[in-house]
């Protein structure tokens, strides 16, 4: 009796210390994301001053005017969401569609096509090798910079692969008895039937695309071609604040400053992240588990 | 004369069956010629984007210029190699890799684990599930908005400096990525802040296939919840982490580069030149394409005997290895 006692005692303050620990790393997590949003909703000279920790001290949307009204960084924005859909759509097509090949066990040739992927894996040329080849092939300042290099991935086929598996053999006989060839029993059974896989890569490789800054930076020297988060990067790391404060409408010019664009920039280029972030959390986890077991 | 039966039998057998069977695979391929073309798609995009700058590597042994192609340029052996040797930003270099990665190593490989055991011992499931959301968002963010971020509050007037010198710690406003001394701090510290939570995920999948009688067992045996956690969950972890570990001690030459690229600049520069670092600016930067592969090649070797080393030790110390 008096040992049990003791130990739920013990273990009041063991869950206790336990939940006060994990609010903290919550709030360690959340806060800065938090300073960054309440300081871009703040008036921008009078941000300057510094101290504004919970809520905006002078509420102004003046910084998200600015940054609507700035051509450079609208167009960066526009290059971002349109690299992010080619992109996304390319890869998950393409890697599906060779994942369904490699899938099927009466493909001729199967285990050598899988040894050339899986060596893949291991070796790369690196950095120096991969700039070369994308200048040879005409990338460099090309829009297609970010869709083709980007297409395929080795592990992201074995993740389709594992789910391909599982799909039961009958619903493809079914097409083929009908007289589809295997392309269309890829576009017009496969596809249909493995929509959680798809959308696991999807939002993987979207969140990548819309995040990527390096392809911009070495493969893009035009202005008009860089991705936001490409943009930002000059901005913050390169400290090119004239860019901010580039072909701004008079107006706004006297309560904005170059760091409050900054951080609006940065609200409205994570707003997507954010709002894509329950599906995310749905489907991640599952595809993780998937190219853990089998890879 | 005397011919053998069988021997005629088979010479005139085996070419039939042979032909019978090449044509029984031509028909074949010709009946998957779909799929051979989806697959042949694939095989032909890893031949142009993983195989070709795979065979570029050569590079490293010649001299390279934009004049001639890969195959042309004379070759010049390893003297690339030995300029690396002798380059006097070796040091430097190194120091700044392996020491980042090793610190990394010490406190950001066994936190997760941690993390993932003590949240594994929260009881209500719905606090549990909201910490997982909120720790897992930072791993979406990119570098990029996390330089933002960084940048934003390691400011002047940024809520670093303030809280310090409201507390008396400081005087007056320290530039904190100006200062070499401490760029290793705030690359560790960030990194960790952006992927605790997600780090923890493979764990905890780990800890969830626990089975529950282990557990029940060891409540019988008097076992309190710090017990449980060293004798149960951590031993049943041990595959996972093992793995993790193996894959950590091959990324060691690895910086993290997105992030690095994010945070360096010219001040801080004696703390923050790292080999990826190094590649980049020689390659892309000064177009010494020679060099920068050679340089890039060496990483690539180590990498892989490091890979190669931690697998057999793994093996032979707890058998467990990743291949």
């Amino acid at each position: 009796m008096f040992t049990l006692r003791r130990k739920t005692a013990g273990e009041a303050i063991f869950d206790a210390a336990n939940v006060a620990g994990m609010l903290l790393i919550c709030f360690v997590t959340i806060y800065p994301i938090w300073y960054v949003l309440v300081n871009a909703f703040n008036e921008g000279q009078d941000a300057m001053r510094g101290g504004i920790y919970w809520w905006p001290r002078v509420p102004s949307l003046d910084s998200f005017q600015a940054v609507f009204a700035n051509p450079g960084i609208m167009t960066a924005m526009g290059i971002t969401v349109s690299k992010t859909l080619a992109g996304t759509a390319a890869h998950v097509f393409f890697t599906a569609m060779v994942a369904y090949a490699f899938s099927r066990r009466d493909l001729i040739g199967r285990k050598g096509y899988m040894l050339i992927g899986t060596v893949t894996m291991f070796f790369s040329g690196g950095l120096i090798p991969s700039y070369l080849l994308v200048r040879d092939l005409h990338l460099l300042d090309n829009f297609l910079v970010y869709i083709i290099p980007a297409m395929f991935n080795f592990f992201d086929l074995i993740i389709f692969l594992a789910f391909f598996r599982e799909i039961p053999a009958g619903l493809e006989e079914a097409a083929k008895i009908d007289g589809a060839n295997d392309f269309s029993i890829f576009v017009r059974v496969v596809i249909p039937v493995s929509m959680p896989v798809i959308a696991t890569i999807a939002l993987f490789h979207g969140v990548y695309q819309w995040n990527d800054y390096f392809t911009g930076m070495i493969y893009i020297n035009d202005m008009d071609l860089q991705p936001i988060q490409t943009f930002l990067y000059r901005v913050i790391a390169q400290s090119s604040s004239n860019l901010m404060m580039a072909a701004m409408p008079g107006g706004i010019t006297k309560s904005v400053t170059s760091q409050s664009i900054k951080l609006a920039t940065m609200v409205v280029t994570t707003l997507p992240i954010v709002l894509a972030y329950p599906f995310l959390q749905k489907y991640f986890v599952k595809g993780l588990m998937i190219g853990s077991i089998k890879g | 004369m005397s011919v053998n039966p069988g021997y005629e039998l088979s010479v005139r057998g085996q070419p039939a069956s042979r032909k019978a069977k090449f044509a029984k695979t031509v028909r074949k391929l010709i009946g998957q010629r779909y799929l051979q073309v989806m697959a042949l798609l694939g095989v032909a995009w890893m031949a142009i984007f993983n195989y070709i700058p795979m065979y570029s590597v050569i590079i490293a042994f010649k001299e390279f210029d934009i004049v001639h192609s890969v195959g042309e340029a004379p070759w010049v052996g390893l003297a690339h190699f030995r300029e690396f040797l002798d380059d006097d930003e070796l040091p430097g270099v190194i120091w700044n890799t392996v020491g980042m990665s090793l610190i990394k190593l010490a406190i950001g490989f066994p936190l997760p684990i941690i993390f993932a055991l003590f949240l594994n011992e929260l009881r209500s499931l719905r606090l549990k599930k909201a910490v997982q959301t909120i720790s897992y968002l930072p791993h979406f963010l990119s570098w990029v908005i996390l330089g933002g971020i960084l940048t934003t509050w390691l400011a002047d007037i940024g809520i670093v400096n303030k809280l310090l010198m409201a507390l008396g710690f400081i005087h007056e406003p320290i530039s904190y990525l100006a200062e070499p001394s401490y760029f290793w701090s705030i690359v560790i510290s960030s990194d960790i802040w952006k992927e605790l939570g997600w780090s923890a995920i493979i764990y905890l999948a780990a800890i969830a296939g626990v089975s529950p009688e282990m557990y029940e067992a060891a409540t019988i045996d008097g076992a309190g919840r710090f017990q449980k956690m060293r004798f149960v969950t951590l031993p049943s972890i041990r595959g996972t982490i093992t793995i993790l570990f193996i894959l950590a001690v091959s990324g060691l030459l690895n910086s993290n580069f997105d992030q690095i690229l994010v945070l360096r600049n010219s001040l801080n520069e004696s703390a923050s030149n790292v080999i990826d670092v190094y590649v980049y600016q020689t390659g892309i930067i000064s177009s010494r394409y020679s060099y920068s592969a050679a340089v890039g090649l060496i990483k690539s070797i180590i990498a892989l005997l490091l890979l190669l080393m931690a697998n057999s030790v793994s093996k032979k110390l707890n058998d467990t290895s990743l291949f």
